[in-house]
């Protein structure tokens, strides 16, 4: 019986201290998927119980003066007031021990920055990705496959973030950390991401990748991967960004090599479809159909649902002149963007297609009265 | 002259606080702003944490939340704590080094009554349309040219900060080179003289530095220049390097005289000399030179060269050692002393282990791949609350407990001190302790909202920050209680404590030190006695 309890008692010492109970309650830093992340985690234990045991010394000696050095156990006060040999000793002490921890972490920065494989050879990148952080949603683009897309926080998420919705964001899967459509990227290869942003700064980060990287508008930032697990990995925009800097979450899934191959054959064939999509001619009702999804996904976190704006920082649609004025000063608005403002070029973010129902659903709704169609091509010619 | 007023307080409202320039008087002004600036940068805190207490908007749009995250950190280090120190400095430093006044008065009276007009500037935006600035208090653009004309009231309410804080530092200079009594060296003055000596050169140093990036900021915004705009040739990033050439020393601002408060106080209660006196002046002037050359340790995810963050990380990793000294040095003070524990000595002991711990969590952040983890994460605000709240708000209080009878005349109920101590310094931990893990487990910071997982942690440090911000509205009615009555202070309100100041009556004449003359360097308190 008393064997029993002793066991017991092990097992809950043992529960409460391994890093899987805490990583359960997320109390620690995650190991990742990633060489990176493993390396970026032994650091931080490292360091961590470097300053755990330099805690017991200190605070130790600290708890035991005041029990032991206390006027009302009786004690006279010592006079002295210096000592060289023990200053010199706490000053080479900590240079040690920070030289102990600088030696990993410079070879850490290295495998980071300027990435080497196991022959030491300078490290084979096998695809590129580019990032760009829009308020508030990411694009990415397969620079070796030559297509695109944005990615935005998923619609039960964005409904139930808004204050009073009424929808407990327990009842939401991954609420906050899901996307209408995530990156895909497959497992055991060398990734290279290269970051940007348009409008203002954003930070890319997937914890379980080891690291964060600023998108900065008009630079060009790089990182790299090697993800060893599929899975898919959630992080957020890190770097402040604006009102919805909290809803531009990440969302990566790391594939086999094949079913990568299928997905991006499939992103191909959509992609040809879409481009058949922007010739033909649309009726009213499909763009105004279209048109509310593309606003409400894209247009509204700004502009509002009911086109009301939040002035004066994002201009209200409803009842404006100028969306009730000509269509082609609205088209080159929403193509090109406006500079010094949170309004994005969309022109390279969003098809011809999406952006012609966007704006005819402008000019059509809110009580607007313009009462035109844009195509399409309407907006390819002005491109 | 009319000798009938036995102190030669000046008569009237008007005369006595509009005019003054007595350093005494100015001290009580900036001490009672900074605590009313404390309360109103504490309630946005509250309103922060209101939010953050469940997932989910509950209170306050996204926009208001990041109104609040930004004017709770300006207020609280421009208006709250900075005051706070220059408050300390103008009551404690003429009386520290036996001098009769601040050695420009009537630039010392102008410097403080700049700060109510620079917080009306600030404050006004909340009121405005579109509202106060909500890009961060570091001001980044692109994000920050976003906020409509507050951006101008912004960089003006800074402009006018640092023309304050930079006439305090002269006249903290001018004072200790010029005012010390004719026997007092360098080497003599007590450690709290010191520390704002360093602190006062490099707010010179950085105050203009600040200035000028907002004044870009201002150009780029209503003059159509492009210092921070990458289409027009700029580079956001620049900002961030001037910004942290600020910023970083910006934080030493803050915490370099809570180290000389707590040199004064550990002394004092352990009845023992100040442990390797002439090491703490060259660790503190130490890490002030290490403070400019850190900068870019907030910038390790910004896109630097290897080479950059290698060498920011070795420097910052640096400051742990002038850092270690310190805390060694105070728990060297402490041993075998006779300690006992009123409450300026359990604030300054809380300080050191609570920010030793805001210093491990340094340490870790310095370590730049790991940081690539930790920042901008709640990690990193746990690190900086810890650092500036047990830390430096923690110094102030202890400092406040332990000169209030010298100010006031009376002695503040030791039984309410503890009180406040004790609900303070448990709930400082339920606030910011959970943040570690917060940080950790992947929550960044500057986010109204948050998913589910992280909702236990967060409503534990809401409920620590609603005892703490309770906590300090008990401390206000604590020191509004001892300057109205109480116990008769005693001039040695301690027994022995050591410092020029105790060798004048309780509460300190108007006028003090008049007779220019040697004083008694065995008062002097510090611990190498040469």
């Amino acid at each position: 019986m008393k064997k029993a309890q002793t066991k017991l008692m092990w097992l809950v010492t043992g529960l409460l201290f391994s890093s899987a109970t805490w990583a359960e309650y997320g109390l620690n830093l995650r190991k990742g998927v990633t060489d990176y992340s493993q390396t970026a985690y032994d650091m931080h234990m490292l360091a961590f119980w470097i300053c755990v045991v330099i805690g017991i010394i200190v605070f130790g000696a600290m708890l035991y003066s005041i029990v032991a050095h206390r006027k009302s156990k009786g004690v006279t006060p010592e006079q002295f007031s210096h000592s060289t040999f023990a200053e010199i000793l706490w000053t080479i002490i900590p240079i040690v021990i920070l030289a102990a921890m600088a030696w990993p972490a410079t070879k850490a920065l290295i495998q980071m920055e300027n990435p080497t494989d196991e022959a030491g050879k300078p490290m084979n990148m096998d695809m590129t990705i580019k990032v760009t952080g829009y308020q508030w949603k990411w694009r990415y683009d397969y620079m070796d496959e030559g297509f695109g897309f944005l990615s935005t926080l998923a619609k039960d998420s964005n409904i139930a973030r808004q204050k009073d919705s009424g929808i407990k964001p327990e009842t939401v899967d991954n609420y906050l950390l899901d996307v209408d459509k995530p990156l895909v990227i497959p497992v055991d290869t060398n990734i290279r991401f290269l970051l940007t942003a348009d409008d203002v700064i954003h930070a890319w980060w997937v914890p379980d990748f080891g690291w964060k990287r600023d998108a900065v508008p008009g630079f060009v930032n790089e990182a790299w991967t090697n993800v060893k697990v599929p899975g898919t990995y959630r992080g957020q925009c890190a770097e402040l960004c604006g009102k919805d800097h909290g809803f531009m979450p990440v969302v990566v899934e790391a594939v086999s090599k094949e079913d990568y191959a299928a997905w991006v054959a499939e992103q191909k064939g959509g992609q040809a479809e879409e481009a058949v999509m922007a010739e033909k001619t649309w009726t009213k009702e499909e763009l105004m159909t279209k048109g509310e999804a593309v606003y409400n996904q894209q247009c509204a976190t700004c502009h509002q649902a009911d086109g009301a704006g939040l002035p004066p920082t994002f201009p209200a649609l409803a009842g404006s002149d100028f969306v009730n004025g000509p269509a082609a000063d609205q088209i080159g608005l929403v193509l090109n963007g406006k500079p010094g403002t949170a309004m994005a070029a969309f022109g390279n973010i969003l098809s011809e297609t999406d952006i012609a129902a966007a704006i005819t659903y402008t000019r059509n709704s809110f009580g607007n009265t313009a009462g035109d169609i844009v195509q399409p091509t309407d907006v390819k010619n002005l491109k | 002259m009319s000798h009938d007023s036995h102190d030669h307080k000046p008569k009237g409202f008007v005369n006595r606080w509009l005019l003054t320039t007595n350093h005494k008087d100015i001290g009580t002004l900036y001490l009672i702003f900074a605590l009313a600036m404390f309360i109103i940068g504490g309630a946005m805190a509250m309103i922060i944490r209101l939010e953050l207490f469940q997932p989910g908007l509950q209170f306050v749009e996204p926009d208001f939340f990041n109104q609040m995250t930004t004017m709770h950190a300006l207020i609280m280090v421009f208006g709250a704590v900075m005051p706070a120190f220059v408050g300390l400095a103008n009551w404690m430093i003429p009386l520290m080094i036996g001098a009769p006044d601040m050695a420009l008065p009537r630039m010392n009276n102008w410097s403080f009554w700049i700060l109510p007009f620079a917080f009306s500037l600030l404050g006004s935006t909340l009121f405005m349309d579109g509202g106060a600035p909500a890009g961060g208090w570091t001001m980044y653009p692109p994000l920050v040219l976003q906020g409509g004309h507050n951006v101008a009231y912004l960089v003006f309410a800074v402009h006018l900060m640092g023309i304050s804080s930079i006439m305090g530092a002269i006249n903290v200079i001018a004072t200790i080179m010029n005012m010390r009594a004719p026997n007092v060296g360098y080497l003599n003055m007590p450690l709290f003289v010191w520390t704002w000596l360093i602190t006062a050169f490099l707010l010179i140093a950085v105050m203009p530095v600040l200035a000028g990036a907002v004044t870009m900021l201002l150009t780029d915004r209503y003059f159509g220049t492009s210092f921070f705009n990458a289409a027009g040739g700029g580079d956001p990033v620049l900002f961030q390097h001037i910004f942290w050439f600020f910023g970083h020393p910006e934080v030493y601002i803050m915490i370099l005289p809570s180290f000389g408060v707590v040199s004064e106080i550990i002394p004092t209660f352990a009845r023992k000399p100040l442990f390797g006196y002439v090491s703490m002046v060259y660790a503190t002037a130490g890490i002030a030179f290490l403070s400019f050359i850190v900068w870019a340790h907030h910038m390790f995810s910004v896109g630097m060269p290897l080479g950059g963050e290698l060498y920011f990380m070795y420097a910052t990793m640096m400051i742990a050692v002038p850092t270690g000294v310190k805390i060694f040095n105070w728990v060297a003070t402490m041993w075998k002393g006779a300690m006992t524990f009123e409450t300026p000595m359990l604030f300054s002991l809380a300080f050191v282990v609570l920010f030793t711990i805001g210093g491990f969590s340094g340490v870790m952040m310095a370590l730049a791949p790991v940081d690539l983890q930790y920042h901008d994460t709640y990690f990193i605000v746990a690190h900086f609350h810890y650092v500036l709240v047990p830390g430096a708000v923690f110094a102030i209080i202890a400092g406040a407990y332990y000169w209030l009878p010298k100010w006031s005349g009376h002695m503040y109920s030791e039984k309410l001190g503890k009180i406040h101590f004790w609900w303070s310094t448990i709930s400082v931990n339920v606030l910011f302790f959970p943040q570690h893990f917060l940080g950790l487990a992947g929550m960044p910071r500057r986010i109204p909202d948050y998913s589910t997982q992280f909702a236990e942690f967060n409503m534990m440090s809401s409920i620590g920050g609603f005892a703490f911000g309770l906590a300090q509205v008990f401390f206000v009615y604590i020191v509004i209680k001892t300057v109205r009555g109480g116990k008769k202070a005693e001039a040695n309100a301690w027994g022995d404590a050591k410092g020029l100041e105790w060798t004048v009556p309780s509460p300190a004449p108007h006028h003090t030190f008049e007779e220019f003359g040697p004083v008694d360097l065995k008062k002097m308190a510090h611990g190498d006695v040469h």
